[in-house]
């Protein structure tokens, strides 16, 4: 087991992005920069340097200084929240990317899984297909032809194989999909979130597929957002948060951490800046919004089941229709747990003289979910429907059980959503 | 980017991939091209498979753009404009230059939007780009194969017998390619970063075209201009084609000598622009 497969050392990876807002006194010197743009463009390109960086200089670390070592035959789960350098870490290692700074070294061969179907064309047959998605993928033709019969069963489309995909139900699209890349059998394996594939019945061969992966004594990276199967598969879970390796260990240990101890990582008060990911026709802007706890203060971690108020400052440059306004729930995953908007109850507000900052408060009785991390995203629109500006995971705040569960017990059982406080009894029957 | 080594072990050569930031230009690494040659070969294939899917006409549009432009040529420029054509029948004058002509601007044109075509293969998966724009000009050469059928049929019907040069004809073919791969790849890797480059595309060939004797003689140039006229590499493509083929009294010697440096090494800076700039493809396409 000591034998290192992976081993990296100080990845980094910077982007750049935003523009430069250049200064422009007069209407010469905006002349002259457009038209030196150009050159000044068409040099970076000839020195091979990526013209967009130069052009940009707003910076983010999508990885910053990741360090660690994978000894051969382990399975090491990847886990954080949406940007937390994940994916980032996948493409370094599979080489898509390179890094801005580290080294990294792979013994072995080499496979990787980012997205199942890469390279799928409409227009082939499921043969043809599996041929070119293998070749994609790195398998010899040998290797494929000996596996063929074995993929076809697998997918489960042995009457459509000469049938051009783009007839394929998605369902078998997929089936297909991950059948060939479940028979890459390289010595290294970096897999991202494919096996949410197919039906119920399907994502369970696929589970199992990946289990024996794992048993073959194969060395497997496995990204994921659940944490289930991150549970069931892997050997060993890096927790990511911000580029950084934020806890490692097993995966029970390091899931817990990233389950429980999200308050670390929420962000309960936030005045978003221009950079913010946001959507909406810009007509007007949320300010700072924060969540309050039932006493009034300002908190990221809130008791399942207990009320919180959220406070979103808003303000409307343009239009004098009536507003609705509201805020979605979301897990870490991405699955969107609520949508609660004014309207739904009939309510929506009239903002009196346009630009000038409004403050909306909206009580929120307690949420009966899952213990967890979740991001809340506020919005607002006109009542015709029209999104004036929505923050997209503006807030995080963790939901603890604070003595009403077992929160040990429920992170165990697995996934679910909701959770509600039930009476439970035993009764003996008289048997007749 | 990355450099492969083996070590030999007691069971095995395992082999190692250090990943590490790269400045500057690159190496080649040809040998990484050889060893991922089964994808090349099933890119091109998927290329040509794909090429007529879905059209009425399928593979007869091969054919139809190199004669067609013969038509019209031989109207305008051969009947009304009575353009010489080195005392050969204009249309097969015109036809023998089209066929490497259209291997070379549908190759030009497709391998430059092939990277930012095949955006979800590179951002999914690693294997050296140069595989994308090779594949794409290689496919072209069912193309090029069917309108040189033509040509042969043209030759016959005119009663013109290819002459001992025909020998040189698979080195013109192969100089076509190296031209069009060239300026593919010094495309295709400037389309990543600056889509101008697809708005260029048409504009740039229609005026290489006339650049080319297609329509006219070289001989129409006097010396030494005519050997000079070889720096563009599609001129001693073409004349090369009608010397072997149709016996054109001038032997383009010196051209096609010429064309041939300046193709090669328009090849090898294109091969290494696309490979310094390979890195950033990923992150901007």
């Amino acid at each position: 087991m000591s034998e290192v497969a992976i081993k990296a050392e100080g990845l980094t990876k910077q982007y750049f992005i935003g523009s430069r807002q250049r200064q422009h006194d007069t209407v010469r010197d905006l002349l002259a920069d457009v038209l030196a743009t150009p050159f000044r463009r068409a040099a970076n390109l000839l020195r091979g340097r990526a013209t967009g960086a130069a052009d940009l200089d707003r910076s983010i670390f999508a990885l910053k200084d990741v360090s660690f070592e994978v000894a051969r035959g382990e399975v090491l789960g990847i886990i954080g929240r949406n940007g937390a350098g994940k994916s980032t870490l996948l493409k370094i290692l599979s080489r898509i990317t390179e890094p801005t700074a580290g080294h990294a070294e792979i013994h072995g061969r080499i496979g990787s899984l980012l997205e199942v179907g890469t390279g799928f064309h409409p227009e082939l047959t499921g043969r043809e297909n599996i041929y070119l998605n293998g070749a994609i993928l790195g398998m010899s033709r040998t290797d494929l032809d000996r596996q063929f019969d074995e993929i076809v069963g697998f997918a489960e489309v042995d009457e459509f194989i000469d049938t051009p995909v783009k007839h394929y139900s998605s369902g078998m699209y997929l089936r297909l999909a991950f059948a060939v890349a479940a028979h890459l059998e390289p010595e290294t394996l970096l897999v991202d979130e494919v096996l949410a594939v197919g039906d119920v019945k399907f994502q369970r061969k696929c589970i199992g597929k990946m289990e024996d992966v794992a048993n073959e004594g194969r060395t497997v990276l496995f990204v994921s957002h659940n944490l289930g199967s991150i549970r069931q598969l892997c050997d060993t879970c890096i927790l990511l948060h911000g580029g950084r390796i934020r806890a490692r260990g097993t995966p029970d240990e390091v899931i817990r951490r990233y389950v429980t101890a999200g308050a670390q990582s929420s962000n309960a008060d936030v005045t978003p800046d221009r950079t913010s990911q946001r959507s909406g026709t810009g007509e007007g802007r949320i300010g700072r919004c924060s969540v309050l706890n039932a006493a009034g203060v300002n908190d990221s971690c809130l008791g399942i089941g207990e009320p919180f108020r959220l406070r979103l400052e808003i303000s409307l440059s343009a239009g004098k229709d009536p507003i609705v306004a509201g805020f979605e729930v979301k897990q870490m995953d991405g699955l969107q747990v609520l949508n609660l908007r004014s309207d739904g109850q009939g309510i929506s507000f009239e903002l009196d003289g346009a630009s000038e900052r409004h403050v909306i408060e909206i009580e929120v009785p307690g949420l009966p979910l899952y213990p967890g991390t979740y991001a809340i995203e506020p919005w607002f629109a006109f009542k015709n429907g029209r999104r004036i500006d929505h923050l997209h995971e503006a807030l995080t705040v963790s939901f603890e059980p604070r003595g009403h569960f077992e929160s040990e017990r429920m992170i165990q059982s697995g996934r679910g959503v909701v959770l509600v406080d039930c009476q439970w009894q035993l009764e003996k029957t008289e048997t007749t | 980017m990355t450099t492969t080594s083996r070590i030999a072990g007691a069971e095995s050569a395992r082999r190692v991939t250090h990943i590490r930031p790269t400045r500057g230009w690159v190496a080649l690494d040809l040998r990484e091209l050889w060893e991922y040659r089964e994808l090349l070969y099933f890119l091109t294939w998927r290329d040509i498979k794909v090429r007529y899917k879905q059209t009425v006409l399928g593979a007869a549009w091969a054919i139809i753009q190199p004669f067609f432009t013969m038509v019209v040529f031989s109207i305008f420029f051969g009947k009304l404009a009575k353009v010489p054509s080195d005392g050969l029948p204009y249309p097969i004058f015109a036809y023998a230059a089209l066929v490497p002509w259209t291997f070379f601007a549908n190759g030009l044109s497709q391998s430059s939007n092939s990277l930012v075509g095949s955006q979800n293969l590179i951002k999914k998966i690693y294997f050296p780009r140069l595989a994308i724009p090779i594949a794409t000009t290689l496919s072209g050469g069912v193309d090029f194969v069917l309108a040189f059928v033509v040509l042969l049929g043209m030759m016959l019907y005119y009663g013109i017998v290819p002459t001992a040069n025909v020998v040189w004809l698979p080195l013109l073919a192969a100089l076509t390619l190296v031209t069009s791969l060239a300026v593919g790849l010094w495309l295709s890797a400037m389309n990543v970063q600056f889509r101008d480059v697809r708005y260029t595309i048409p504009f740039l060939s229609q005026f290489w075209l006339f650049a080319t004797p297609i329509a006219y003689p070289s001989s129409l140039l006097p010396e030494p201009w005519s050997t000079v006229y070889g720096i563009n590499p599609m001129v001693g493509v073409v004349e090369g084609f009608r010397w072997a083929l149709l016996g054109t009294e001038t032997a383009p010697g010196r051209m096609v000598l010429i064309s041939s440096l300046a193709a090669v090494g328009l090849l090898i800076g294109g091969a290494y622009y696309f490979r310094r700039m390979e890195k950033t493809f990923a992150d901007v396409v």
